[in-house]
């Protein structure tokens, strides 16, 4: 494969992790807003504590996909946002009011907040999902805001695919609120997302299959690459993981319905990238619109490396949010040590660390007014810094201790 | 095939220019002050748990589980302004993007896994309190520190880059040739800019927070809890504020070393002149004098150059319209550098009085001030960022491309601009709430015993809040 394909399955993998995370974090206002009566409160709960620690990093998916595309095709990235201006800002209002929601919900139950974070999980997913499909049917001409600014985005295809995600969303939203409730052994709870998920995935595969018959007269071309060859294939894989993850729902198998769910999602997004490709927009195929080699191989340099931290840390806050460790109560279970090293007054520095520490910054600051340019500069500079990051260390310590003889 | 810089994306209607430039303006006003609180608090908070479980102290304690909830609410407010940049970016500038996306692209690349890393870990670091054992608390701290410096260094180095470009070359209106890590990180720009931000959000972080402790002491709230959550954060401020002085003066080197019509612009020098002085105040005339300002001879080129008789260009040099907006340059660089003085000078007494009598002013003039610095290294701060890119002006690239050719060309950004407003209103509106709930929190009864002392009046009162929230609204 050319190393200018590389970074379009990057942002599909990217692009299918948002979906199935930042998915769940959009559904999951869906059903704190539908949920009333006597469960109503303790389902808004569960559904803010399970998602409050996640959330961010559930997010940065999006980031990730948008920072990729503009650095390996440059000219794809400016062609969409300056076409797509609109449902892309709606997005981003929503996103913004799903943060005010979090915040707020995290200290209060108010019903304002529960609708504002519902009207971002419905406006978000769609407008992304108008995106999409305004890609998908070759809406977005290459250059400056050259596709129709309402009709690129507001046409059958997009809507489609706007409704799908929002019911995508709900779906991963249940799934994953009812395994977390049954592992918190919150069986009711568990019981009722169950439900919701059952719902929601036979509504989803429903208008999978409308969608299907909307794009044979809207779009014809990406309709025939999913109807043939490997887009067919990926097609039928994303039904069979649907059905199973409905299945495993039904079963109460939580987790296996999860990785189904992200299964299905990611057959989706493999046959969309299979029907589009060779193109990536109208006219422009996506080794075109690539950057240079060079660009491209330290773009995936950076994503290897960053991956490299990225997953234990990510692996880290799963198994501790999963593992039940964020639970109400759970601080109780922990065996806390109380102190870190040997607990000692604390002393203000010596006169003499005093004085050396001022040295260093004075000679520093000399050095770095005196060289314009060269090692001495940034040795001066360096030095300087040093004696500050001590300097601060020891003027709290000393200002902190003082208190006592106050 | 390659993105061009005059072919591809040709010039739009420029109707939309300013209105795209506000918005962008008014994003980053946004987004900056509150990513100060990610980049510079996670230290502040560290320290403070650090000493409690040195010392067993439960305030110290206290102070830094409250301060996190405080960093954690900051955080998402910045998350989420800071998606909006990156959507700006490819909405308001897709020619900027189209023609030179993949030189500096790597840079946000790297950018966007230090966010996964800082968002990662702060969760696990505030949800993680009392769960995990304090060594692990505090371990799970220090990502989150690295990420705030590594997230800056990756912005800025594409800042750096858009005021000295290099690491490509222009070919019949193609940009070829490109060396990315060469352009971003070999970026003479790059290190006083990073570091004179990563000081600027100490003082900011610093002097906020600061002052809600300063409103306490005012109030007569002035128990063991509220001096030390008062005395951590300015300790800090009052010595990252002289170094900050030193910092600027490098800066403005560089700037006249490589933009010096910028620099001209600092300082409205209309003609070049040996042995330049400096104006300060006054208001530029479109004749190039300067109304009502006080000259100081010679200072300029002492400033710039470190020699008071080096000859300063000036704006006479170039065309007209290769000049910067000269008074909101000047205006903005003069804020900037009066407020960071008027800030060491504030320093330098809270220094002195400590040294000579070995307590803190108590005056209720310092506290006031105190008070008053926090936001005003805010405008510091803005400031400071319109001379950068204002000042840049009318380059989006310095001397490559201009702003005009990289602008979009949709209609109706109007819309989107005051959508915007709106719901960066009610983001800073439920902010500020929830930051004064925070702050209402009522004391454990450890920490309420220990604040009932002499001299602590209303000590259970609650803690005189949301005064770091003027961040998120300004
Ligand atoms: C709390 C904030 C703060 C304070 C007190 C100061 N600055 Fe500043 N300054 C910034 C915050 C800032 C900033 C917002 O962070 C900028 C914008 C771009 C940058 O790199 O830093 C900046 C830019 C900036 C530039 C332009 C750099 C460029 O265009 O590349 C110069 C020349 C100075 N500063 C100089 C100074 C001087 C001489 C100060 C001494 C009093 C000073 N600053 C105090
Ligand atoms: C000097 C300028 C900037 C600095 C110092 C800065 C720093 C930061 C930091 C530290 C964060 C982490 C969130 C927080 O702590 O609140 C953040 C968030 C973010 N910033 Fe900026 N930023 C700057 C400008 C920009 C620009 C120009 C962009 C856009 C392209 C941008 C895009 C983002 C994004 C997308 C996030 C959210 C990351 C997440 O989801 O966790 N920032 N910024
Ligand atoms: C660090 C990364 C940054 C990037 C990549 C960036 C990028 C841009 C771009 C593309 C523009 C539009 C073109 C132009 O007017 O030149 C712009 C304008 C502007 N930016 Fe930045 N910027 C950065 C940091 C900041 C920050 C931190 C601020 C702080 C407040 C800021 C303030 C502004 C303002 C005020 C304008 C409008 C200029 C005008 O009115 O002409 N920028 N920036």
């Amino acid at each position: 494969m050319p190393v200018a394909d590389v970074p379009v399955l990057i942002m599909l993998v990217g692009i299918a992790a948002y979906v199935v995370l930042g998915g769940a974090d959009f559904g999951s206002s869906f059903w704190s807003l539908t949920a009333r009566g006597k469960l109503g409160g303790e389902i808004r709960e569960h559904t803010h504590r399970s998602m409050a620690p996640v959330w961010e990093a559930n997010h940065v998916w999006l980031i990730f996909v948008l920072v990729v595309c503009w650095t390996a095709y440059p000219e794809v990235f400016g062609s969409i946002f300056s076409t797509l201006w609109i449902p892309l800002i709606i997005a981003c209002l929503g996103i913004i009011m799903r943060a005010v929601s979090y915040v707020v919900g995290g200290v209060a139950d108010e019903r304002g907040v529960v609708i504002l974070s519902a009207i971002s999980s419905f406006i978000t997913p769609f407008a992304l999902g108008t995106v999409v499909g305004a890609i998908v049917s070759g809406r977005v001409p290459v250059g400056n805001a050259q596709g129709d600014l309402v009709s690129s985005w507001l046409n059958p295809t997009s809507i489609m695919i706007g409704v799908m995600a929002v019911t995508v969303c709900a779906y991963v939203a249940a799934v994953y609120l009812a395994g977390d409730a049954k592992r918190n052994g919150s069986e009711e709870i568990a019981e009722a997302f169950r439900r919701r998920g059952l719902g929601a995935g036979l509504v989803a595969g429903a208008v999978a299959a409308i969608g299907i018959a909307v794009m044979h007269n809207d779009a014809r071309e990406i309709y025939d690459g999913l109807t043939s060859g490997a887009g067919l294939v990926a097609v039928l894989a994303s039904a069979v993981a649907g059905l199973a993850t409905i299945a495993f729902l039904w079963m109460r198998r939580y987790e296996l319905a999860r990785f189904c769910a992200a299964g299905a999602v990611i057959a989706v997004v493999a046959g969309w990238g299979i029907a589009q490709s060779p193109d990536i927009l109208p006219g422009l195929t996506v080794s075109d619109a690539a950057a240079a080699d060079n660009v491209i191989i330290g773009l995936l340099v950076c994503i290897a490396v960053g991956m490299l931290i990225l997953i234990p840390s990510l692996l880290l806050l799963y198994g501790l949010v999963l593992g039940g460790r964020f639970d109400p109560g759970s601080d109780r279970n922990t065996v806390v040590e109380t102190r870190v090293g040997p607990m000692t007054e604390l002393g203000g520095p010596r006169p003499r660390s005093v004085v050396a520490v001022l040295g260093v910054a004075g000679v520093g600051a000399l050095m770095s007014i005196a060289f314009s340019s060269g090692a001495p500069l940034y040795i001066g500079i360096a030095m300087v810094l040093a004696a500050l990051a001590i300097g601060c260390v020891m003027l709290a310590v000393t200002l902190v201790t003082a208190e006592e003889s106050d | 095939m390659l993105a061009s810089v005059s072919s591809a994306f040709p010039a739009v209607d420029q109707d939309y220019l300013l209105e795209a430039r506000q918005m962008q303006a008014l994003s980053f006003a946004v987004h900056i002050p509150l990513v100060c609180f990610g980049v510079a608090f996670p230290a502040m908070v560290i320290f403070t748990e650090w000493l409690g479980y040195r010392t067993g102290k439960a305030h110290y304690t206290a102070i830094a589980k409250r301060w996190s909830k405080v960093m954690i609410t900051l955080f998402a407010a910045g998350v989420v302004t800071g998606t909006l940049l990156s959507f700006e970016l490819g909405i308001l500038w897709p020619g900027f993007m189209s023609a030179f996306g993949e030189v500096f692209g790597l840079a946000f690349g790297l950018e966007g896994f230090s966010f996964f890393i800082e968002a990662i870990f702060i969760a696990i670091y505030v949800y993680g309190w009392d769960r995990l054992s304090p060594k692990r608390h505090l371990l799970a701290g220090i990502p989150v520190m690295v990420a705030g410096f590594t997230g800056s260094w990756m912005v800025i180095a594409v800042n750096a880059w858009m005021n000295a470009p290099s690491g490509f070359d222009v070919v019949n209106g193609d940009v070829v040739n490109v060396q990315p890590w060469s352009a971003l990180f070999g970026n003479g720009h790059l290190w006083p800019q990073l570091i004179h931000m990563y000081l600027a959000a100490y003082i900011v972080v610093g002097f906020s927070i600061a002052g809600v402790y300063a409103f306490a002491w005012l109030k007569g709230r002035r128990g063991p809890y509220f001096r030390t959550a008062m005395v951590i954060p300015l300790a800090i401020a009052c010595l990252a504020a002289p170094t900050q002085l030193l910092i600027g003066d490098w800066s403005a080197r560089n700037v006249a070393e490589d933009q010096p019509i910028k620099l001209a612009a600092f300082e409205g020098l209309y003609k070049t002149t040996e042995g330049a002085p400096e104006t300060i105040l006054g208001w530029y005339e479109p004749d190039g004098s300067i109304k009502y300002g006080i000259e100081i001879p010679k200072l300029l080129s002492l400033l710039a150059y470190h020699d008071p008789n080096a000859t300063v260009q000036g704006l006479d040099t170039v065309p007209e319209e290769d000049r910067p907006p000269i008074n909101v340059v000047r205006i903005a660089f003069q804020t900037m550098v009066g407020i960071g003085t008027m800030l060491v000078a504030l320093a330098a007494w809270f220094l002195f009085v400590f040294y000579r009598k070995k307590r803190i002013p108590e005056t209720k003039w310092f506290y006031r001030a105190v008070i008053a610095a926090g936001p005003a290294a805010v405008v510091a701060l803005i400031a400071g960022w319109v001379t950068t890119e204002v000042g840049r002006q009318p380059w989006v690239v310095y001397g490559v491309m201009r702003t005009e050719e990289a602008v979009t060309g949709a209609e109706g950004i109007i819309f989107g601009y005051t959508a915007l407003v709106l719901v960066y209103l009610v983001l800073a509106g439920s902010t500020f709430w929830v930051l004064r709930r925070i702050a209402r929190t009522p004391f454990t009864p450890e920490i309420a015993a220990l604040e009932e002392g002499p001299g602590t009046a209303g000590a259970k009162g609650p803690e005189s809040g949301g005064k770091a929230g003027h961040d998120a609204g300004s």
